[in-house]
C-alpha cells in the first residue's frame, strides 16, 4: 500500500507552500478584491512563470518541464491555501487539459510552448448563462471554421490570450474549439461574482476564427463530448486539491482563533460546541483529502475509474471546503464577518469554486451513474 | 501512488489466504442462525486454537509469548483476509484486544505463563470490566470498591456494559481504593477470577434484542493482592494503558450494513423502473452521498494503511472513521427503509443475509454510536489530540472523590 505522494512530490509541495507564503500570501489576494480593474496579480503570476510553473505539467517536447498530475495536485493543494488570484487552474487545468488531450500535433506545437514560457494564458470556455451545458443545450456554434455565440460566465476571460470552448458544429455534435482571444469578432466583458479574487467575464463571438479539436479518441462523432467531459473530470481532481487547500487554511485559522479567544474566562475552543465542531470540519477535511488522493490516483494512472473517482473528489471537496469555510467565519463572531478579516476571502472561494465545473447536485448525479455502471 | 502490497506483505496475503481457505470449509459458515450459542462458541474455540497454532492470534507478539512475531501491518494483512469469509471469532475480539494485552504489560511472568496462551487458544476468554451505572464516559467516576483485607482485597459494586461477560473465566477490573482522594488517584486495577464466589452475571437485552452486553454484580468477592495490577491507588495510569492499546481495527466502511452494491440490486429488484425506485433523482442522490462518504473513508483507511505498512503507528485521527460510519449507516439504513414505503418496517423473508439486512443495521446503528466511545467522546479526542484545542475544564478534578455529586 502506497497511497501517498513521494518523497519529491512533498518537496515540490514544501516549495510551493514557502514561496506562496512568501511572495502570494493573502494581501495579494485581497489587493485583486479591493481593485476591481485587476483580474489577477500580474506580477506573482510572473515570478511563477519564471519558476516554470505555467510549464509544469506540459511534456518537454512542447517545452514544459514535463512533470505528471501528481505534481500538478501537490501544488493546486497550496495555491488553494493561499488563494492564488493568478490564472493557473483555468490555463493549466482546464486550457492545457483540453489541448494535450486533444489537439493536433500541430496545434500542440503551435501553442504549448508560448504557454509553457508564459506568454500565453488559456481558459476554457462552457457555461452559457444560467445552468450547466448539457449535450443538447449548447447554443455556440461552430459553423465553416467560425465561431458564434456568447459564453458567460468564464474564468480569467478578462486576460486570457487563448480559450477551448465548448460550441456545436454543423453536425449538430458537441466539439471544443480552439480559439486566439485576440481578433476583432471576440468581444470581451468583465463580471462581478461573489468572489472578485477570481475574475470572470463574458466572451462573445461573431464569427470568430477557430479550429476544432479532434484527437480525442479517434475524432468519433461523440469524442467532442467525451473530450469534454474528459478534461471536467481532470479539472475536478485537481481542483479539489485546491478546495482541500482551502478547507485545511479555514480549520487552522479557525483552531487557532479558538485557542486565543477567551470568553467566559476561558478559551472558546474548551467549550464543546466550538470543540465539535471544529472536530466534524476535520473529518470533513479528511474524507474530502482522502477522496481527492483516490481522484489523484486515477487521474496519474489512466485508470478507468476516474469519472467515478473524479466525482467523488469533487463533491467530497465542495462540501468539506463549503463547511470549514463557513464554520470559520461562526467561530469568528462578529470580526469573521467584516471586511478586514480573512475569513470571507475562503468563503467566497469556496462558493466560487463549487461552482466552476458544475456543482455537486450535477456531480452526484456522475457519481450514481458510475455506480450504476459498475455494479447494475 | 498504488494499493499495492510490497513483495514481502503480498507473500505473507498469499500464505494468510491458502491457509483460511483451508480453515473456511469447516468453520466459516453463511449463517450462525442454525447453532445454538453454545455450538457457536465452541466451534469458535476451535478455530481459535488453530489461529494460535499458527501465531495468528496475536501476530505482533513473539513465538515464546504464541505469536509469530510479525509486523502490525502483517496483522492487518491477516485480518483483512479472515474478514472475507465469517469464522466465528467475535467471542475473542475483546479478550485478545484490550485484557490480554494488559497482562501482557502488567501481570508477573509467573502469570503471563498462565494465562497468555489459553486466552490466545480461546480456551478462556477475558472481559473488561470498566464501566459502571454512573461511570461511562467518564470512566474515572466508578465506585466499585475493593478494601484490603489481609492479603485480599474485597471488592463490592457493580459493572455494566460488560461484553460477554457470561462466558468469561477471567476479567481485568477498575476499582475504587481510595474515596479520600481526588477521583483519579484513588483507583486501582487488577484482574478477577470471574468464577470467585459473589460475582453475579447478568445478561442484559439490548433495544436490537441482543445480549452479549452484561452487568456483573460483585459482593464480598475476594480478590488476593497478587492478581492486582500497577501500583495501589495507580489504576488510572493501567486503565487509560488499555484504553491506548494499540489496536489498529480493520475498517469496514459499510460498519456491517448493507453492501452498496447488494443495495442498488435490491432497489432495481424491488422497486422497478422510474419514479420510487433506482431511477428516482431523490434515490439517486442518497446513493451518492452514501458512496462518497463510504470512499472517503476507505481511502482515508488506505492513507492509515501506507503509514503503517511504513512502520507509523496511526494516531488519534484514526477515531474518525467510528464517527462517519455509525452515522452512515443509521442514516443509510434508514434511507433503504424509507426508499421501501411502509414496508420498510417491516421483516419480510427475502433474500438478504442477516449481515446485510438495513432494518436490523438500523437498529443497531443507534448503539454502535455509543459502544466503545460515544460520538462526543470520539469529536473531543479529536478535537484536543489532534488538533490540540483545549481540554474541559475538569470540575471535579482536585475535589475528593466522596465529596462529588
Amino acid at each position: 500500500m502506497n497511497f501517498d505522494f513521494s518523497d519529491d512530490q512533498k518537496s515540490l509541495q514544501d516549495e510551493t507552500h514557502r514561496f506562496l507564503r512568501d511572495r502570494c500570501d493573502l494581501s495579494v489576494a485581497r489587493i485583486v478584491l479591493d481593485d476591481q480593474k485587476q483580474a489577477y496579480s500580474e506580477s506573482v503570476w510572473q515570478e511563477m512563470v519564471e519558476l516554470g510553473w505555467a510549464g509544469i505539467a506540459i511534456p518537454e517536447q512542447y517545452g514544459g518541464i514535463g512533470l505528471g498530475y501528481l505534481e500538478l495536485c501537490v501544488m493546486a493543494e497550496e495555491m488553494g491555501r493561499f488563494l492564488a488570484p493568478v490564472p493557473f487552474s483555468s490555463t493549466l487545468y482546464l486550457f492545457c487539459e483540453a489541448l494535450l488531450n486533444g489537439a493536433s500535433e500541430t496545434l500542440k506545437q503551435e501553442i504549448l510552448p508560448p504557454v509553457a514560457t508564459g506568454k500565453l494564458v488559456g481558459t476554457m470556455a462552457f457555461a452559457e448563462g444560467f445552468g450547466f451545458p448539457g449535450r443538447d443545450r449548447i447554443g455556440v456554434r461552430f459553423e465553416g471554421g467560425k465561431l458564434y455565440g456568447d459564453k458567460w460566465p468564464v474564468a480569467d476571460a478578462m486576460i486570457a490570450d487563448a480559450a477551448v470552448v465548448l460550441a456545436v458544429n454543423e453536425d449538430n455534435k458537441p466539439c471544443l474549439c480552439f480559439l486566439d482571444l485576440d481578433q476583432e469578432p471576440v468581444h470581451r466583458r468583465q463580471l462581478e461574482s461573489v468572489d472578485p479574487s477570481r475574475g470572470q467575464g463574458g466572451l462573445e463571438f461573431f464569427g470568430a476564427e477557430a479550429e476544432s479539436l479532434t484527437a480525442f479518441e479517434g475524432g468519433s462523432d461523440n469524442s467532442g463530448w467525451q473530450l469534454f467531459q474528459r478534461v471536467l473530470n481532470s479539472a475536478a481532481v485537481l481542483f479539489a486539491f485546491e478546495q482541500i487547500g482551502g478547507a485545511d487554511a479555514c480549520l487552522a485559522a479557525a483552531t487557532e482563533f479558538a485557542r486565543e479567544r477567551y470568553a467566559f474566562g476561558r478559551p472558546v475552543g474548551s467549550f464543546q460546541a466550538i470543540k465539535h465542531k471544529l472536530a466534524d470540519v476535520y473529518v470533513g477535511n479528511q474524507l474530502a483529502r482522502s477522496n481527492a488522493y483516490y481522484g489523484a490516483w486515477a487521474l496519474a494512472t489512466g485508470a478507468e475509474e476516474l469519472p467515478l473517482a473524479a466525482s467523488v473528489a469533487r463533491v467530497s471537496a465542495i462540501q468539506a471546503y463549503e463547511y470549514a469555510a463557513s464554520e470559520n467565519v461562526q467561530v469568528h463572531g462578529g470580526m469573521g464577518f467584516t471586511w478586514e478579516a480573512d475569513c470571507h476571502l475562503y468563503l467566497r472561494r469556496s462558493r466560487s469554486l463549487a461552482l466552476l465545473i458544475g456543482s455537486s447536485g450535477l456531480w452526484k448525479k456522475q457519481v450514481t451513474r458510475e455506480l450504476e455502471r459498475k455494479f447494475v | 501512488m498504488d494499493f499495492d502490497d510490497t513483495p514481502e506483505e503480498a507473500e505473507f496475503r498469499l500464505e494468510v489466504r491458502s491457509w483460511l481457505a483451508e480453515q473456511a470449509s469447516a468453520y466459516s459458515l453463511k449463517s450462525f442462525d442454525d447453532l445454538s450459542f453454545e455450538q457457536q462458541l465452541s466451534l469458535g474455540r476451535e478455530f481459535q486454537a488453530r489461529k494460535a497454532e499458527r501465531g495468528y492470534a496475536k501476530i505482533t507478539w513473539t513465538q515464546e509469548l504464541g505469536g509469530m512475531g510479525g509486523t502490525p501491518m502483517q496483522a492487518v494483512i491477516y485480518e483483512q483476509e479472515e474478514e472475507k469469509y465469517n469464522f466465528p471469532t467475535v467471542f475473542f475480539a475483546i479478550s485478545l484486544g484490550m485484557p490480554i494485552p494488559v497482562m501482557r504489560r502488567f501481570a508477573t511472568e509467573a502469570q503471563q505463563q498462565r494465562y497468555l496462551k489459553p486466552a490466545l487458544r480461546g480456551e478462556e476468554v477475558w472481559c473488561q470490566l470498566f464501566s459502571e451505572p454512573s461511570a461511562g464516559s467518564d470512566l474515572g467516576g466508578i465506585r466499585l470498591k475493593a478494601v484490603r483485607d489481609g492479603d485480599d482485597w474485597v471488592l463490592n459494586g457493580q459493572k455494566i456494559w460488560t461484553s460477554y461477560a457470561h462466558i468469561s473465566d477471567f476479567g481485568i477490573i477498575v476499582t475504587r481504593t481510595d474515596p479520600t482522594v481526588a477521583k483519579h488517584k484513588g483507583m486501582t486495577f487488577f484482574f478477577v477470577d470471574m468464577k470467585s464466589p459473589g460475582i453475579e452475571v447478568r445478561q442484559i437485552k439490548q433495544a436490537a434484542g441482543g445480549g452479549e452486553f452484561c452487568e456483573v454484580f460483585f459482593s464480598d468477592v475476594r480478590v488476593p493482592d497478587g492478581n492486582r495490577l500497577g501500583e495501589i491507588n495507580a489504576g488510572w495510569s493501567v486503565a487509560i494503558a488499555t484504553l491506548m492499546e494499540e489496536r489498529f481495527a480493520v475498517t469496514d466502511a459499510a460498519g456491517g450494513g448493507a453492501q452498496l452494491e447488494d443495495t442498488m440490486h435490491f432497489l432495481r429488484r424491488e422497486l422497478g423502473e422510474g419514479d420510487g425506485g433506482l431511477d428516482d433523482p431523490c434515490v439517486r442522490e442518497k446513493i451518492a452521498d452514501w458512496y462518497i462518504a463510504e470512499s472517503g473513508i476507505n481511502n482515508f483507511y488506505a492513507r492509515l494503511l501506507t503509514g503503517l505498512s511504513q512502520g507509523q503507528l496511526p494516531g488519534p485521527e484514526a477515531a474518525l472513521s467510528k464517527i462517519v460510519i455509525a452515522r452512515k449507516l443509521q442514516a443509510q439504513s434508514a434511507d433503504i427503509m424509507d426508499f421501501c414505503g411502509p414496508a420498510g418496517a417491516i421483516y419480510p423473508d427475502f433474500q438478504v443475509s442477516r449481515a446485510n439486512d438495513y432494518r436490523i443495521a438500523w437498529l443497531e446503528a443507534a448503539g454502535y454510536r455509543i459502544a466503545g466511545g460515544t460520538d462526543e467522546i470520539l469529536k473531543n479526542t479529536i478535537a484536543e489530540r489532534v488538533l490540540g484545542l483545549p481540554g474541559d475544564i475538569r470540575v471535579d478534578k482536585d475535589i475528593p472523590f466522596e465529596e462529588l455529586k
